[in-house]
């Protein structure tokens, strides 16, 4: 608590202490940021739904960046391989598996687009006001060795032995659940009534959906 | 480094996440703008553990624990959205109305959805 506060106190004056001096970690931090936005604008806004996967690479990648730039160097590299390495791809699966038309589709983005950017504009106005005003005055000071593996390590298994323990069990729940949920109860039914469910433009007509749907349950 | 400069990247990432969740049809890319939250989330947790200094280094490991949790929430949000897809044969937010009150659905008139839930209870 008195180191925190002598370093709140010693860090009010932005003197450069190291030998890659603060603005030049600042100007970095702001460049990949600016990457990171405009990779998340894209991955929201790109009307390829393929492209939105690759785009929230780049947004993740850039994040884990930023996780290296804050001297979080574990936390990066398992940003690096757990929503780089396991999450994209399960996110492309899910795009592969929903058959997810390949190329332009005009409906991504549904009919309330208008009222979500004003809700968004106003989170993104509120948020930064208020952080900006809150944290005008407060400086980080990135030592080295913060965040290191050993640290992290050290503390993880030290403090939080207990909720790691807890969440490896919730992974094993959602595993578990996984599997039940998307298991078929009646093995083979489900090829054919997928074959069947395959609207020629799926995305690009919303008018033919309605008349394909009803045929599919009187079959079934 | 300035404290900032990561929380209000964080507040627009954030933001950009809530655009995302509420505009986006398909609802795979529903649970990629809710990745774009919580990594949001993430890099405000890192951040104010470096601004801290904290001796449990709490921070970190509860973006340790928000990133295996994001993890196991979008396997089982695929797995649902897969289940979606093969019952119903589609995989978008705004067509998945059976359960939805439809008295309050008619004067919203949202197109064909309401005409395919309508269609559907008459068969």
């Amino acid at each position: 608590m008195t180191s925190s506060l002598l370093l709140a106190a010693g860090s009010l004056a932005p003197a450069s202490r190291g030998f890659l001096s603060p603005t030049g970690v600042e100007i970095v931090f702001v460049l990949v940021g600016l990457a990171v936005l405009g990779a998340a604008l894209l991955t929201v806004t790109t009307k390829q739904l393929v492209h939105a996967a690759l785009w929230l690479v780049v947004a993740l990648g850039g994040l884990a960046v930023e996780f290296l730039l804050l001297t979080a160097e574990f936390v990066a590299w398992v940003q690096v391989l757990i929503y780089l390495g396991s999450v994209v791809v399960l996110v492309l699966f899910g795009l592969m598996l929903t058959k997810a038309p390949i190329g332009r589709s005009p409906d991504a983005d549904s009919g309330n687009r208008w009222v979500a950017l004003g809700v968004a504009l106003a989170t993104a106005a509120t948020l930064v006001t208020l952080v900006v005003d809150a944290f005008r005055t407060s400086w980080i000071d990135l030592g080295s060795g913060g965040g290191s593996t050993a640290a992290v390590g050290a503390s993880l298994f030290r403090y939080w032995v207990l909720p790691f323990e807890a969440l490896s069990v919730l992974l094993l729940a959602a595993l578990v659940g996984a599997v039940v949920i998307s298991r078929n109860g009646k093995g083979g039914t489900a090829a054919p009534r997928a074959g069947k469910l395959r609207t020629p433009r799926p995305a690009t007509r919303p008018a033919t959906r309605p008349s394909t749907r009803p045929s599919t349950r009187q079959e079934r | 480094m300035h404290l900032a400069y990561p929380v209000v990247l964080a507040a627009l990432l954030f933001s950009i996440g809530v655009y995302g969740v509420l505009a986006r049809r398909n609802s795979v890319l529903v649970l990629m703008s809710v990745e774009l939250m919580l990594n949001a989330v993430n890099l405000n947790l890192v951040a104010f553990d470096a601004w801290l200094r904290d001796s449990l280094h709490a921070g970190q490991a509860l973006t340790l624990f928000t990133i295996t949790l994001a993890a196991a929430e979008i396997g089982l949000g695929l797995a649902i959205v897969l289940l979606v897809f093969r019952t119903r044969g589609t995989a978008d937010v705004d067509r998945v109305t059976a359960l939805g009150d439809r008295a309050a659905e008619i004067p919203a008139q949202a197109g064909p959805a309401p005409d395919a839930v309508s269609k559907g209870q008459a068969l």
